[in-house]
């Protein structure tokens, strides 16, 4: 199934916001934003907090579909095809683009079984293919070597750190052109922070990677390209060098500065 | 650019997206169906005795069964008037409150202000393994066991009296007071508290004058709650307080509640159609009522102290 | 400082209430628990002398000493079975239609409000209801099925609530998780939310059905027979189809409406009977609940989300 609908698609990695606007029942959260991912590079979405980041990573899957009162308008174009149009399956869109959220949240299953539950609801239930992809998702999440020989111990035996990387691993055995980090290492240590962004900056050779994070440094440590976003609006998007050394407008370099947020 | 969209790419080929919609939404319509059994219930529960009293009424009417003070249906020469069976049903409702309410009321307040964690631990499930105990056996207790030991204080009371009854229905729903009670009263957020402490006021202080008027809502519907099982329990006073109709207030002779009456009847060989029938169905919605009157009282109440923290 | 005399006496009397209701609330819960034991005890010290192998094996009788409970703990079981395959399936589905389907709107309150109140009506209203739909609209009888269905309906409200309990204590975080690989709603149902709170409703089931094990008034009012001395026919057959199911037509008699005949009989020997029932039953609800109390105190422990 997941060949049939690549073929069928023919997804192209690369996404274009459009005039996106966003709202939580009254509350106008994401503003006339429009901006271009680009293919295999780690997009950083940055702004202090309650700037819409968080919000606007969501719409990529519409995770915001979960929830009565969420209404989006525009688009995000993938491949020309607006993903949030009414008509489009919010389930599709789900599988090409996946999603690791800001605190670890495998589930309480075993470590393979974890990494296996996105080729399962597709349907894929033959045990070479689990093995075998799960063995090459925990390998692109840097997890294997430790995870080898407990891969059916319970996920939550696992440090913070590990199961994070679980949960890229998760996100990562569907092959999805596009994956959103939202904040992924706020709730870790700095070893295991450090190792998160390694195991990132490897990840942009496979796919296109949306990271929201609240710490300039790591966006400028391992992005290529960092937005700055500020009360719902795109204030900039640019190179990550040209963000971090001359910003075009004012209230990035006050953002930068510290002076707000 | 093609304007292609997902779905309409799937519609072509046997249409995965189709099916799996179709899928869930059959799922959610069985669901839908197994949640709607509970108002099914509720309306076959009023369909049934309504359609029961609609014939016994067109043979007694409203006024003679509120006011007669005799209930002998199973008579040669049948009366039916509620209120011997009410004041059997209200005397032994007013003891069991009268024990469950000050005992809950105080070992919640214990266990939520008092006691430390481990002990609640310990109690609380003992609490819960009082209120599991089915009541026949507690009818079995309140006979065979309280009743002689009260015969022993009181050498007029009668082998079967509403007193012990009552009392053993009180020891059975203090569980449930005091569960509820005590979880009112952990709701109430420890800075209350504090406040009160750093005024110098003892435990007991905080308790009663800052933790039991802020929980008022919760508890007060721990005590209709107590109340509605007292008005609806039935084996402890079939077994215990006797069948015997009494137009009574006192609890030291013996009386039949709506409840014994309805096992009363049923216990025997009654056809449909029968007033014998009829009756326990009029028996049957008066207590519903009652309990539906106490709900509303316990609505109110709990509306009149909402607590804002 | 005289002052300070006075504080210290207006201290010392404060305290001295303090402690005083604290032995009181103490005292109380002792005496409660106190109640539970002896209760306990006395009922298995009277009926001791009828707890043999016999009475498990004998059919009631008019003569105390020959009389069993093998037709009651017979027909309870029955009864529970029925009452657990149709209570367990629709309540859990009634939890997660409730917790996870429902649009906020006022037919959600209408069912919400409904199940609350449902669980405040008196035991013996829905034996009123079973006796005019089940046993006569519905011409099912004096029936073990009618006895399940009933007790179902009875603790259908339990059932609902620790589904609905314990399927919104799973983490929204694991929620958002399942779908963003792509879940739909049901595949997050049967994955996640039912595998995690198994536990916490199985709980509750235990509590329910030990709940309608002690239930009498119910099926007193359907007119359960105190009287029953053969059992009902095999579920299990020689020749095809090796099922039966016939034993759900069959007229019953359960533990508590046995003990209710022999308590309410007023030779002293039949009362020895009622106190071995009543230990049997006990017994069996306070086995059930401390299961149950076991499970969700390892539950507890066991939670790492």
């Amino acid at each position: 199934m997941v060949e049939q609908l690549e073929k069928a698609i023919d997804f192209q990695p690369v996404a274009e916001v459009k005039h996106l606007d966003f709202y939580y029942s009254g509350f106008h959260a994401i503003k006339n934003v429009n901006f271009d991912i680009p293919e295999k590079k780690v997009t950083a979405l940055i702004g202090p907090s309650g700037c819409g980041k968080t919000t606007l990573l969501r719409c990529f899957n519409r995770m915001h579909d979960l929830y009565p009162g969420n209404r989006y308008q525009g688009g995000i174009l993938v491949n020309g095809v607006n993903i949030l149009a009414k008509e489009v399956d919010p389930i599709e869109v789900r599988m090409r683009i996946s999603m690791v959220f800001q605190k670890p949240n495998p589930f309480p299953k075993s470590i393979f079984e974890n990494v296996a539950y996105g080729l399962r609801i597709r349907g894929e239930n033959s045990r070479t293919v689990l093995d075998e992809k799960v063995e090459d998702a925990l390998k692109s999440a840097a997890l294997w070597e430790e995870a080898k020989d407990r891969l059916n111990q319970s996920a939550y035996d696992l440090s913070g750190g590990q199961q994070q990387r679980l949960c890229i691993a998760r996100a990562l055995v569907t092959e999805p052109e596009i994956v959103l980090f939202d904040e992924p290492t706020s709730a870790l240590d700095p070893i295991a922070t450090n190792s998160i962004e390694e195991l990132m900056s490897g990840l942009k050779q496979k796919v296109t990677i949306l990271i929201v994070t609240h710490s300039m440094q790591q966006a400028a440590r391992f992005s290529d390209y960092t937005a700055f976003m500020y009360m719902g609006e795109l204030i900039e998007f640019d190179k990550t060098e040209t963000i971090f050394s001359q910003p075009a407008q004012k209230r990035t370099q006050d953002y930068l500065s510290g002076r707000i947020g | 650019m093609t304007q292609q969209v997902f779905s309409s790419v799937s519609t072509k080929k046997l249409s995965p997206k189709l099916i799996r919609n179709l899928k869930e939404k059959a799922i959610e319509i069985v669901l839908f169906i197994a949640a709607s059994t509970s108002v099914a219930t509720t309306l076959a529960i009023m369909f049934i005795l309504l359609e029961e009293c609609w014939f016994f009424f067109q043979e007694v009417s409203i006024f003679k069964f509120l006011t007669d003070t005799e209930w002998t249906p199973l008579f040669a020469n049948p009366r039916y008037g509620i209120l011997p069976l009410l004041s059997g049903t209200i005397v032994t409702s007013a003891i069991a409150l009268f024990v469950a309410i000050p005992c809950g009321t105080i070992a919640a307040i214990y266990l939520s202000e008092f006691a430390d964690s481990k002990l609640r631990e310990i109690v609380k499930p003992f609490l819960e393994l009082l209120a599991a105990i089915p009541t026949v056996v507690y009818g079995y207790f309140a006979l065979l066991f309280v009743t002689p030991f009260l015969q022993k204080i009181f050498p007029e009371l009668p082998g079967f009296n509403m007193l012990s009854a009552g009392l053993v229905m009180g020891l059975m729903i203090t569980p449930f007071v005091s569960s509820l009670s005590e979880d009112a009263m952990r709701a109430v957020p420890a800075l209350l508290r504090e406040g009160s402490t750093a005024m110098g006021a003892t435990k007991l202080q905080t308790a009663l004058r800052v933790v039991f008027p802020s929980a008022i809502s919760g508890i007060s519907s721990s005590y209709i709650l107590g109340a509605s099982r007292a008005v609806g329990e039935t084996m402890i006073v079939a077994v215990a307080a006797g069948l015997q109709p009494n137009l009574t207030l006192n609890p030291f002779s013996q009386g039949a509640t709506i409840t014994a009456f309805i096992v009363q009847v049923s216990l025997g060989d009654v056809a449909r159609g029968t007033i014998e029938y009829q009756t326990i169905f009029a028996a049957g919605l008066t207590l519903v009522l009652m309990t539906l009157v106490l709900n509303i009282i316990g609505y109110y109440l709990a509306k009149r102290f909402r607590e804002i923290y | 400082m005289q002052n300070l005399v006075e504080i210290r006496r207006n201290i010392k009397q404060r305290q001295l209430f303090n402690n005083i209701f604290a032995l009181v609330g103490l005292f109380i819960i002792l005496v409660a628990i106190l109640i539970l034991l002896a209760l306990t005890l006395r009922m298995f010290i009277d009926g001791a002398p009828r707890l043999n192998w016999g009475f498990f094996s004998n059919f009631p009788s008019r003569r105390a000493e020959n009389a069993g409970i093998l037709s009651a703990w017979i027909g309870t079981t029955l009864v529970m079975l029925v009452t657990a395959v149709a209570a367990v399936p629709v309540g859990v589905a009634s939890g997660i239609y409730l917790e996870e389907y429902a649009k906020k709107n006022w037919l959600a309150d209408l069912i919400e409000i409904n199940v609350t109140n449902l669980a405040g009506v008196p035991s013996i209203i829905y034996g009123l209801l079973a006796l005019g739909l089940f046993v006569y609209d519905w011409s099912l009888g004096e029936s073990v099925l009618t006895a399940g269905l009933t007790l179902a309906l009875l603790i259908l409200p339990v059932v609902i609530v620790t589904t609905r309990e314990a399927i919104r204590a799973i983490p929204n975080s694991l929620r958002e998780a399942a779908y963003a690989m792509g879940a739909t709603k049901w595949q997050v149902v049967q994955d996640h939310l039912l595998p995690y709170s198994f536990g916490s409703i199985l709980t509750g089931v235990i509590i329910g059905l030990s709940r309608a094990i002690g239930e009498t008034a119910p099926v007193i009012t359907i007119g359960a027979l105190t009287f029953i001395a053969f059992l009902p026919d095999s579920p299990i057959k020689s020749e095809f189809p090796f099922i039966s199911f016939e034993w759900l037509k069959a007229p019953f008699t359960v533990m508590p409406i046995q003990m209710f005949n022999w308590v309410s009989r007023p030779q002293a020997d039949f009362q020895v009977n009622a106190a071995a029932a009543g230990a049997v039953l006990i017994f069996m609800t306070l086995g059930m609940n401390a299961v149950a109390i076991y499970l969700r105190y390892q539950l507890r422990k066991g939670i790492k989300w």
